[in-house]
């Protein structure tokens, strides 16, 4: 009887879910690990539901730059934590949104609160320059800025907001003393440009 | 001098490195699981190229997709060829991009900013 009733509660809740999905435009939700496999199985998802839509060409290539970096920052930097606990094995949520007008791609990921006001700084200051400040910025990182061991060349969030001309919408949110989930929302434009 | 032939795929791009036959051509997606790994073999067959290249050499790019991972080791690449242009060799990198992609024609035009080595930029109907 009450597993019956669990159940029933579980299937209610799917229905839930499914329908805020459809209430806020999502039409891909990942919880775990982010690998290049599944970097690879995503974006050629996306890339043929946007060709399936007829979606422009110039709109597809965005979308796929802004998910491929946004995917990589995850797995690229699981390994820069010192805890084992496994919210920093790389794992994250992943979020794809079709909306009437736009595109947007969401990550959460795990960090460790000392990261929170490097990231801040670094957010503020790309989303305050304007196109030529961030292609400065960028030619410079590229020529200096060091590979980290797994690749990331800390170019990520500079290419998104050059690709998008969208600033880049961010969010910590505590989880303990040490450690906050870092939201990450970037819009891509539907429009042709 | 080794011939490298490296099938294209969803996401490692084709690779013709071939001194004999004065092939030299990057083309499609780069967006490698270990980019540092992958292009290495590349940049190891310029340094063994450098020591005895072709009367000129013509580097061709012709990619569709790059991450930002891959664009620092493309110019790696491009300053290696251009370390060989300030030793006197004749050197032309020629960049492909899609007509319609004015990011990809960007990205050439910033390469060509950044090293000094004659670069042409060729837009082809995709």
């Amino acid at each position: 009887m009450d597993r019956n009733k669990d159940i029933k509660g579980f299937l209610e809740f799917v229905y839930e879910f499914y329908k805020t999905m459809k209430a806020h435009e999502i039409t891909l939700v990942y919880e775990g690990e982010i690998t290049h496999q599944i970097t690879k199985a995503f974006t050629s998802l996306t890339e043929s539901n946007m060709a399936k839509d007829d979606e422009a060409g110039s709109v597809q290539r965005k979308v796929f730059h802004v998910m491929v970096e946004c995917l990589q920052n995850i797995s690229k930097h699981a390994e820069d934590f010192t805890s084992d606990d496994y919210l920093f094995s790389g794992r994250g949520i992943f979020l794809v949104s079709k909306g009437e007008d736009e595109y947007s791609v969401t990550t959460g990921n795990a960090i460790e609160n000392d990261r929170i006001e490097e990231l801040t700084e670094m957010l503020e200051q790309i989303n305050k320059m304007d196109k030529d400040e961030l292609k400065q910025l960028y030619k410079r990182q590229m020529k200096e800025g060091r590979l980290s061991e797994k690749g990331g060349a800390g170019l990520g969030f500079i290419d998104i907001k050059r690709k998008t001309g969208k600033e880049l919408e961010y969010h910590f949110l505590p989880i303990s003393d040490d450690t906050s989930f870092f939201l990450l929302t970037s819009t891509i434009s539907r429009e042709e440009l | 001098m080794e011939t490298i032939k490296i099938q294209g795929t969803e996401d490692t791009p084709k690779i013709i490195l071939d001194s004999e036959n004065e092939v030299m051509e990057i083309s499609g997606r780069s967006l490698p699981e270990d980019v540092s790994a992958f292009y290495e073999p590349v940049l190891n067959w310029l340094n063994e190229y450098a020591e005895n290249p072709n009367k000129k050499t013509i580097f061709n790019f012709k990619l569709t997709y790059f991450n930002t991972a891959s664009s620092k080791l493309l110019l790696d690449i491009l300053m290696k060829l251009e370390e060989m242009h300030e030793n006197g060799n004749d050197i032309l990198i020629r960049w492909h991009y899609p007509e319609d992609d004015e990011d990809m024609e960007e990205a050439g035009e910033e390469y060509a900013d950044i090293v000094d080595v004659p670069f042409e930029q060729v837009g082809y109907s995709a």
